[in-house]
């Protein structure tokens, strides 16, 4: 299997795993360990004086040694988006950062005309952008000319485990960005959703809430890694065209009590 | 002077942002700052001053997706 490359930075695994909703700090730290995962994505809150809760958080993700991606989870407008990531970048000692600029609350769409704009400052300020955005063509190539050399285009909406809604697109994308690294994210609900996407030759899956809100997290992280392996090996060797008859694997030729109808 | 802290008005006699860091007790804690929507670096912060009114965001890491 090859190695999944995002901003000439070699990663070892092709799941980025975050890290909210798990039932505790403990299960958290195991579930990243079972997934495999290379980067983990984080964001950034209020700190309250009192409480100090990112302090003892950052304790846990800094022994787990992985690559962090922080995100801009919450961001409605590109002005929000950029402080956010500007404070990121500075917090977590990186450049890289998720970019989420939001349109609504419902649907935790993403605002892609806010998003182009935003990954343009953040681009040309040195930032290395992921931009979680739609199966949208055009917002795609503004985000490619941006300077983004990864996009991150939804499978459904955050958090419903829906899967790939719109797998026709989300091909279209592919075809269209041979050489762009693709990570599905959002939206997948099971592992067989994410081999889903890997099979269709994405080169990696970004998922949380179908981790975080398993009965098991971590056996389900140990789910999704050898889904997000056994898609990507698929692809990589080469899938079967769909056929519309059957046709027997087992050989024709000498099957016993073999006659040809109609011989005469 | 009173201000707002993270969405809540504070009073304080702090006349730049490195002061009420500290003041908060959050001065060696791992935190990023922004003073009315904008970043303000950590080696900014002591330079930065404090005008009422102004909105302080200072935040920590946390969980996320």
């Amino acid at each position: 299997m090859t190695q999944l490359t995002l901003y000439d930075t070699p990663l070892s695994s092709r799941l980025l795993i975050g890290t909210a909703g798990y039932p505790s700090p403990e299960i958290l730290s195991r579930a990243v360990k079972a997934s495999g995962a290379a980067i983990v994505t984080v964001s950034l809150r209020r700190e309250s004086a009192r409480q100090r809760t990112g302090q003892g958080f950052w304790q846990l993700i800094e022994e787990l040694g992985l690559r962090v991606l922080p995100n801009t989870a919450g961001c409605h407008t590109p002005k929000e988006a950029i402080a956010t990531a500007q404070m990121a970048r500075e917090l977590f000692a990186t450049d890289w950062i998720k970019l989420e600029v939001i349109a609504n609350d419902d649907t935790l769409q993403p605002d892609l005309f806010g998003l182009v704009e935003a990954a343009k400052a953040l681009c040309a300020d040195g930032f290395k952008v992921l931009p979680y955005t739609t199966e949208d063509l055009s917002a795609a190539e503004q985000l490619v000319g941006a300077g983004c050399e990864v996009l991150m285009p939804w499978g459904s909406p955050i958090g419903s485990a829906r899967g790939l809604a719109n797998p026709h697109a989300l091909k279209s994308m592919r075809a269209y960005f041979p050489e762009t690294p693709l990570i599905l994210d959002a939206g997948i609900g099971a592992p067989s959703h994410a081999a889903e996407a890997m099979e269709l030759g994405f080169d990696g899956v970004l998922l949380n809430t179908a981790i975080a809100k398993a009965g098991d997290p971590v056996q389900m992280a140990q789910g999704f890694r050898k889904a997000i392996e056994a898609g990507r090996l698929a692809f990589e060797a080469g899938l079967m065209e769909p056929q519309e008859m059957a046709s027997p694997s087992t050989p024709v030729a000498g099957t016993p009590f073999f006659t040809i109808d109609n011989a005469s | 002077m009173q201000i707002v802290v993270n969405g809540e008005p504070l009073t304080t006699e702090a006349s730049d942002l490195g002061t009420l860091c500290a003041a908060l007790g959050l001065g060696d804690a791992k935190i990023a700052t922004a003073r009315n929507g904008a970043f303000v670096p950590a080696e900014a912060r002591g330079t930065t001053q404090l005008a009422a009114g102004d909105e302080i965001e200072i935040v920590a890491p946390r969980q996320g997706g």
